[in-house]
This record gives C-alpha cells, structure tokens and sequence, in this order.
C-alpha cells in the first residue's frame, strides 16, 4: 500500500513562519491561512458557510453601515494592538449612530515577510474582541502586497447594525441650549501610542483607552434622554469633533476647562511634547449631545456603566452663526478650541 | 500635576488680576512686548486678555523661532533636500513654515525629498548613524534654548567621526533681536517687557540689563505658565508706576543673573557670531546668529554643500515684518484669517502656535465678532 497521503497538508508554521506572495495569490497557501487562522478564530455559523459572502438573517430597523481602515504604528501598544482596535472602531461607528452592531465584516492587507506568529496574536486579539463585544466578523478578504509596499498589515472593518425606527442621531442636530457631555479622560489612546513610538516611559504607564462603547450606549438610548448627538472623538481628538458637530448643526459651544478629565501621565507626556489633550485621538470615549433637561439623568446612567465613570458635562451648545467652540478657561479667560490645524500625530489608528 | 497645576491656579489668577486692576493707573497705557512665543501662546490659550484691564496691552514680540526665520533660510534647506538628496531633519513646526515657489519643507517632502521630523538632536544623530551611505542635515533653528542640544550634537558627532552629519546653523541670539526691535526708526512704542523664560535660564538676566540701564525700559524675566505671565505684568505695572527700569526675575526657580555656565561654555566652543543675519521682520541685524567654529567646518551643511544664502522678499500681502516688530496687530493684516490661515499660512506667524497670527487665529479671533 502506498505511503502516500493523498490530501495532507503540513500546518501552517504559525511560530516561525512568514507572510508570502503566496497567501494572497487565490491558492492552496491562502485557504489554508484562511481556515487554520482566520476561520479557527472567528468560528461563526455565518463565516462558516465558506461562501464570497454571507447571508445574514433579516431584522426590523434602519439598517447601519460604517467602515474604518486602521494603519497604526506600533501594531502593539499598552492597552490594545491593531487587532481589537479594528473591531471596536467600527462597533463604535455604528453604534454612535444610535444601531445595535451585529456583523463585522473584515479585510486584511499583509506585507510580504511578516511573521505569522504576530499575524495570530492579532487575529486571536481581534476574535477576542468580537466575541467580547457580541459582534461576530463574518466574512473576510486576504491580500499580501510585496515587501516594502505595506507596514506589516493594515485592516480595514465594516460593521452593520440596525437602529430602532424611533432613535435618530446624527451630526446636525446639536441644538442651542443642549448639554455636552463626555464619558471619561481624553487623550489616552493617542498618548500610548506616541509615548512607544517615542520610547517615553513614565511611572504610570499610558495605556489606550480601546473599548467597545455599544453597551453604554445601549444604557444611554434606553434612559429616556433626549440624545440628539453621539460621536466617538477619534482622530483630531475631542477639539476636532466638536467642531464638526458644530459646523454640521450651525451652533457655537461654550466648553470648561475645569470639566474636561485627563489623566495624569498624559498631561505630563502632553506637557513634555507641547501637544494638547484636546487634539488627542481616544479610542473608548464619547461625547453626548441632549436636551439640558435631561443631562444630569443622562450624566448618572453614564456614570453607572463602568466605560464612563469620570462622565461629566463639559458645556452647553449655544447660538453663533461662527460655529465657534469656545472655552472658559481654568485661568477664567475665554479662548476658542480650534480646528486641528495640519497633522498633529499619524498613524495613531 | 505637580509642579504644573500650581501655576495655572484660577483663583490665584484672579487676586492677581485684580492687583493689576487697583494699581494700573487710569491715565496710563501700560504697553508691554512678551518677547517670547511660549507667552504670547501662554496668553492666548488660557484667555489671559480677558484677565487685563483696557490700559494694559500686550504686544506680541518676534520670539518664535519658525516666525523669524526668512524665506530663503528655509529655501537653504529644501535645495539641500532637493538637489543634493540629503535627509534633512528637523523640528515639527519648521515643516510648515513657506518658502519660495508655493513650497515648505512638507510640500518638499510630498514631492520625494526626503524630509524627517525629529524630536531632538539625538534623534539627526542616529539617523546619520543610521544611514551611513547617506548625508544627513540638521537644520538647526531657535534662539538660546535650542543652541546647546545642537552643540552637543557637533560635539559627539566630531568625537565619534561622524562624517555624514551637518547642520544648516540658524540658531539666533535673543538680545540681539530686543536691540532691533528698540532701535527700529518710529518703532513701537513699549513700556516694558516680559522677559523670555527658556531663553534666560541658559543665558541668564545679566543680557538684558542694558535695556533697563540704556533704554530705560523695565524687563521681567517670566515663565511660561499662566500665573508666572499674569505676576509679571503686575511687577512691569509696578515699575512704570514707579518709574523704575529694572530687570527683575519672577522665574527664580530657573533663572539666576550668570546662567547656566556649562551650556554658555559649550555654546562658545562650537559656535561663534556670525557679522550679520537675516530676520524675518527685522531685516539683517549685526551679531545676531551664529555659525559653527572654523574648528568645527566639517559639519557646517552650508560649506559642505555651497548652498549660499539668497535673500527672498515676503510676500507683499504679508503683514508678519510689522506683527515680529510689534508695530501692527494680526488682525490688522489684510490676509489674515482669510488667505492666511494654518491650513495654508502665507506668513511664518501664522505656521507656529507661538507666532501672533496663529496665537490669535486658534484662540482669540472670537474676539473680531464682537
């Protein structure tokens, strides 16, 4: 009898191994990382149908899409690594939009001779994040570009959700008068990030704030608030987002200072760098926007869901053709917080 | 956090306003140049405007690094980048800063040269360490506070043989530039200054008596927080109401009258003063800058490349000469805030978040809608 063994196939060497053209190219090397990688962590019902894409069952509500491609260096920081930073991105995109996230669909571009070993800490970190957050990834893409021509891998994800007929948020409708409020500190994320690219280290170390925030979100939508805006203050930090929300809903807004929480090391490393917490990206942090009657209820059910037990008000929309988001400062003096002009930090997401 | 929090203190601010309110005389205009970036930033980001009686006005000096550097110093460099294919390093906000042809060392970069941002000197070091087989510029800009890093930076790299390594040396000297400033023909009209705080903790308060002794004018040296600014202008309020012309130190913890003696013998090791410089808004100032030591040539980018200084003019829109010598107000620039802007700055003033267009643009120009 032969010793042949027709349909073996040796696995995958996910300790030493590398990323080659081969993995990308539509062939045997790709299926296998495909099934002993991506299809053993993700393991969904939907994923497992092995089809170009999947069916998913039919659900009442508006449905909601959003997409976010993430570039970050280092792969691997305190707090996270590229890996559930991809996952919580897009569930956080859908669910500011006021939808419950149910799907993840997932798409990878690998450099040539990057080590499957980091490649499995990341999808392992991803498949955790997914399933922590109830959100399965069901359906993928594979690329690999030539050495060189990528930063070991980018991965870009898009969620669907759906949102009750009834909830309607959007960018356009701060309305003078309303209350802001803000989950936690700011600056965490993008901080971690900067201060292991730079090789700063402090006593405490900085450690990203990635979460998935549609649990809290969920609380704030079911507390009766009259939500107007949710927004995640991502990249531009919480400057920037006001002012797109301001610019967006025509308003001006009046923030304070004293009210807006940062955390120690990252003022110190902020300090050391001369950048502003306000420009910072976060990756676990929103801002709400409601009717000023119902901020303090709003503010206590923020403050029972352990994603935002530093919550508070942090200033009011106000009427101003400008669009200005201006601010009382600590010192009792009035400045504007401007736009992000030019780059503050890359790569931070 | 400690050592910070103490000096941008509210309350603290607001028993010092209040001085400055009861003792600045009704009948006087107390006008006072913050020579330095870091105060002009210092007022505009924590509104301390807000904080100052009418009478008491303040003038935004020329101490921004980026701002009074001259078009064609930054055009030094992108030829450098350009046409001799050097890496060419340098600190963040020099990036933005616009040079001739529609271009700035980020437009350089976009279009191929090869341009890094760094944090320190170290950092050109080990790119220069790093890339053997390449030349590797250090485009060295700032007043007194940036010269010692780039001193040591020569120093090493001519200890170790570094050969790859140079700079393009625009380090500017502070006196000088206060000197200019008073000595301007009709010049701005002052009543005082709030002393630079980086700056002096190398070269200490001695430099800036003659301008109490000579000029008559009061100087308080002061740091960069709030609350150091706020008790400055208090003691420069003192002064004219006394009509004394002192040097008086508020940054005690940092700065004594000599300096720090090692970064000044360091400085004079590797550097010496250049005849003349060309400033942005000052025009070309005797014994102003400096330039590497003959010693020390190997590692001078200008030599080393013959990539001569040429005088480019401003553009003729620009207000950013008069804003450096405190003769105009940013928003008395007829570009500002509408061709200029930080997005596409056509002035050096409007590049840094210490230059008085930029300072004014991000946080005060609420104040034009009034």
């Amino acid at each position: 009898m032969s010793k042949v063994k027709p349909n073996y196939a040796r696995s995958l060497d996910l300790k030493n191994g590398r990323v080659d053209m081969s993995h990308g190219s539509g062939g045997r090397a790709m299926a296998q990382l495909i099934s002993e990688l991506f299809a053993a962590e993700f393991d969904n019902e939907y994923l497992a149908q092995g089809n170009d894409g999947a069916v998913l069952p039919s659900a009442n509500g508006r449905l909601v899409v959003a997409i976010d491609s993430h570039v970050v260096s280092p792969l691997f920081f305190a707090g996270g690594d590229i890996g559930c930073l991809s996952v919580h991105g897009t569930i956080n995109d859908v669910a500011v939009m006021g939808a419950k996230p149910l799907y993840l669909a997932a798409s990878f571009i690998l450099e040539e001779g990057f080590p499957l070993a980091d490649l499995k800490r990341i999808v392992e970190s991803m498949a955790k994040a997914s399933r922590e957050a109830g959100v399965p990834i069901v359906t993928g893409d594979t690329k690999v570009v030539e050495r060189g021509k990528g930063d070991g891998v980018f991965i870009t994800t898009t969620g669907v959700g759906f949102a009750r007929e009834d909830i309607i948020l959007s960018g356009d409708l701060a309305q003078p008068g309303d209350k802001i409020l803000l989950s936690g500190t700011i600056g965490d994320h993008g901080m971690a990030i900067l201060s292991q690219r730079e090789g700063l280290t402090f006593s405490a170390p900085i450690v990203s704030d990635t979460a998935a925030l549609h649990g809290l979100i969920a609380t704030m939508l079911n507390s009766g608030a009259k939500l107007h805006v949710l927004r995640d203050p991502t990249r531009g930090g919480l400057a920037t987002t006001l002012n797109e929300i301001a610019k967006q809903s025509g308003v001006g807004m009046m923030l304070h200072e004293s009210a807006i929480a940062v955390n120690q090391p990252v003022e110190a490393a902020c300090e050391f760098l001369g950048l502003d917490p306000l420009y910072v990206a976060n990756e676990g942090k929103l801002i709400a926007i409601c009717a000023q009657e119902d901020a303090e209820n709003l503010l206590a059910v923020m403050r029972a869901h352990p994603l935002a037990r530093e919550a508070s008000i942090i200033g009011e929309v106000m009427e101003d053709t400008h669009g200005f988001v201006q601010m009382t400062t600590r010192l009792g003096g009035r400045r504007v917080v401007d736009w992000l002009a030019g780059e503050q930090l890359p790569r931070i997401c | 956090m400690k050592y910070v929090d103490e000096f941008r203190d509210g309350e603290l601010a607001k028993n010092i306003a209040s001085n400055i309110v009861r003792e600045a005389e009704p009948q006087n205009i107390y006008r006072l140049m913050e020579f330095c970036g870091g105060h002009t930033h210092a007022i505009s980001r924590y509104g301390l405007a807000d904080l100052l009686p009418a009478n008491v006005r303040m003038i935004h000096g020329p101490g921004c690094p980026v701002c009074v550097l001259p078009i064609g110093r930054v055009d030094q460099a992108i030829r450098l980048a350009r046409e001799h294919g050097v890496i060419l390093c340098t600190y963040a906000d020099t990036l933005r800063v616009p040079a001739s042809d529609n271009l700035s060392l980020m437009r350089a970069k976009a279009n191929g040269a090869d341009v890094r941002m760094i944090y320190s000197t170290q950092d050109a070091l080990k790119t220069a360490r790093e890339n053997p087989d390449r030349e590797v510029v250090f485009l060295a800009i700032g007043f007194e506070t940036t010269t010692p890093p780039t001193a040591v930076a020569v120093k090493q790299a001519a200890a170790e043989g570094i050969k790859n390594f140079s700079i393009l040396c625009d380090h500017v000297l502070t006196p000088a530039a206060m000197h200019a400033i008073l000595a301007v023909e009709g010049g701005v009209q002052l009543d005082g200054f709030v002393g630079p705080a980086h700056v002096s903790t190398v070269i200490g308060s001695k430099p800036y008596e003659p301008f109490a002794d000579d000029y008559g004018k009061p100087v308080v040296i002061a740091g960069f927080e709030p609350l150091d600014v706020m008790q400055a202008i208090l003691m420069l309020v003192r002064q004219v109401n006394d009509g004394r012309a002192e040097v008086e130190n508020e940054f005690i913890r940092a700065v004594t009258r000599e300096g720090n003696l090692k970064a000044q013998a360091l400085v004079a090791e590797i550097f010496e003063v250049r005849d003349v410089f060309e400033w942005r808004g000052l025009g070309s100032v005797p014994n102003s800058a400096l330039k590497l030591r003959p010693e020390y040539a190997a590692f001078d980018a200008e030599l080393k490349f013959k990539v001569d200084y040429v005088t480019v003019p401003d553009n003729k829109a620009c207000e950013c000469a008069a804003i450096l010598r405190g003769q105009k107000r940013p928003q008395e620039c007829k570009i500002f805030g509408t061709v200029c802007t930080p997005e596409n700055p056509v002035g050096s003033c409007m590049v840094s978040s210490e230059g008085a267009c930029a300072a004014h643009y991000s946080y005060g120009r609420f104040r034009e809608t009034a």
